[in-house]
């Protein structure tokens, strides 16, 4: 077990004041506005003293209000970080646990040793599931996780699963928050290979660009999609995961373009600290 | 001799129901007489009349396992239908509301026995329940080869002799139903220009004068996304059709 404040550190914190000075603004200017309109009555009315007094007043409830905001987002953390973390990892993905275990079920009698293998893999998966979720990981571990998720996916759908991977130009020690990389493959997996008859390979790109890391995962698109609710799910389960870890300084986005959806993320570069 | 067909896109998953048909056979012999990986595939093999269950996964490409089974309950003899799925909230639940016969993977014997001995055709009014929408193709089969028109891409559909054709940008396809049946299950997407054509609603890019008839009224013609025909309106549907196009 990792010291309490080994773990906490795995915070790449820097970022947050951003987001705090951002909420702060925010904030203060809506109450100042709606102050301010006050005011506007009051100097109509001709009473100017009370007015400017008034304006001062405002001006330091709105401060106080806002920092009070701030501070008390503040006081969610890393305590309801960690549970928010824990809720946000340990989601149990059915549609791929039982379609997994069925393929094994089929696969035992006519290929036992195939058999035993997706069974090792679904182990892993499972195991990476049991993570501490606070803690970033390599960067290379998650691909081999993604690699072990191809397998057995390969087990179900055969050849229809094809993926194009282009991550040469990776530093070997980025590291990054855990299982993001998976979930968005099974997005891609599920919408973009499953329903349709002749699908295209996914494609999995990732990149340095200055101090960050581009992340980007193409997938064939059918409009006549119907479970875009669950996608939405994953995407906001990861977007949430990012600015818990991040701040402002991660950020997500999916675009659909020429019959191709493609997720894109971008956030800090970290390095292995040895 | 149950004679059974397994319809999913996993290969794993068929040859599981097939181990597990052998493991009960003392009990319910039974054979399976035809796989395929999906809805289209299905139809293009099926023979009405020599399967008895089909057992079809929900999730297919192509057409998946609830269009398949408004299309085999149009066969001539239609199959008893039992649904396979793996996970599927929704799914799970208007299964129940409906009280069609599923299976959940990964499938048991018992349970895959108890299924096949009670098994009785699909109600037609479970599965308006559970597709409301309808089916998304038109099976049109001509010499023997099955082809499936998506609905989306009928421009009209025209009544000739005993036959009904079914118009789209790619050409004509002999259909099976009636006028009336399809004006039924397609209601509001496509109208009656006269007695025998339905056009959809959607493919009707305008209208135009097309010279006086006897008696002295306008003859109306529907201009049409798609094709350059133009298909005449009757003076009795007039009023409604220019009330349907005109919003």
């Amino acid at each position: 077990m990792a010291p309490e404040s080994e773990s906490i550190r795995q915070f790449p914190g820097r970022p947050r004041w951003r987001a705090d000075l951002l909420r702060f603004g925010v904030v203060f200017l809506v109450i100042e506005t709606a102050m301010l309109a006050t005011f506007g009555l009051l100097s109509l009315s001709g009473l100017v003293l009370p007015a400017v007094v008034w304006v001062l007043l405002a001006s330091a409830l709105a401060a106080v209000a806002a920092l009070g905001w701030v501070w008390r987002q503040h006081g969610e953390t890393p305590a309801m970080d960690e549970a928010r973390l824990m809720a946000l990892t340990s989601r149990i993905r059915p549609h791929f646990l039982y379609n997994s275990l069925n393929a094994v079920l089929g696969t035992i009698r006519s290929d036992p040793r195939a058999a035993e293998t997706a069974l090792e893999e679904m182990a892993e998966l499972f195991r990476a599931l049991m993570h501490d979720p606070r803690q970033l990981v390599p960067l290379s571990d998650e691909i081999a996780l993604c690699r072990k998720y191809l397998d057995l996916e390969r087990l179900r759908l055969g050849d229809r699963v094809q993926v194009q991977w282009s991550i040469d130009q990776l530093p070997p020690d980025a590291m990054v928050p855990p299982l993001m990389l998976q979930p968005l493959l099974e997005n891609a997996v599920y919408h973009g290979i499953e329903p349709l008859q002749q699908p295209e390979p996914i494609g999995f790109h990732m990149t340095v660009s200055g101090r960050m890391l581009v992340i980007e995962l193409t997938n064939p698109h059918e409009s006549s999609q119907m479970h875009a609710r669950g996608n939405r799910m994953a995407l906001a389960n990861i977007r949430e995961r990012l600015e818990i870890f991040y701040g402002l300084a991660a950020y997500l986005n999916a675009e659909i373009k020429a019959g191709h959806y493609t997720v894109r993320i971008v956030l800090p570069l970290e390095r292995q600290t040895s | 001799m149950m004679r059974v067909m397994l319809i999913d896109d996993e290969i794993p998953a068929r040859n599981r129901l097939r181990h597990l048909l052998g493991d009960i056979a003392d009990q319910m012999p039974a054979m399976v007489v035809a796989e395929a990986g999906d809805g289209i595939a299905a139809l293009e093999t099926i023979r009405a009349g020599t399967v008895d269950v089909a057992l079809v996964d929900i999730r297919m490409p192509g057409m998946d396992g609830l269009q398949l089974a408004l299309h085999l309950a149009r066969l001539p003899v239609p199959p008893a239908v039992i649904f396979t799925t793996a996970y599927d909230q929704y799914a799970v639940q208007a299964f129940e509301l409906s009280a069609v016969d599923y299976l959940l993977k990964p499938v048991r014997a018992e349970r895959l026995l108890a299924a096949l001995q009670k098994v009785r055709p699909l109600a037609p009014e479970s599965l308006s329940a559970l597709v409301p929408e309808g089916r998304r193709h038109l099976r049109s089969t001509e010499r023997g080869r099955t082809h499936l028109v998506p609905v989306d891409a009928v421009i009209y559909l025209k009544a000739e002799q005993k036959y009904v054709t079914a118009r789209t940008e790619k050409g004509e396809y002999l259909i099976e139903d009636s006028l009336t049946q399809l004006e039924e299950e397609f209601g509001p997407r496509f109208f009656r220009a006269h007695r025998n054509c339905l056009v959809a609603l959607a493919a009707v890019a305008g209208y135009e004068r097309g010279g006086d008839e006897p008696e002295g009224d306008a003859k109306w013609l529907l201009r049409l996304r798609g094709c350059t025909e133009r298909i005449p309106v009757s003076r009795r549907q007039w009023p409604q059709v220019k009330a349907l196009i005109s919003t």
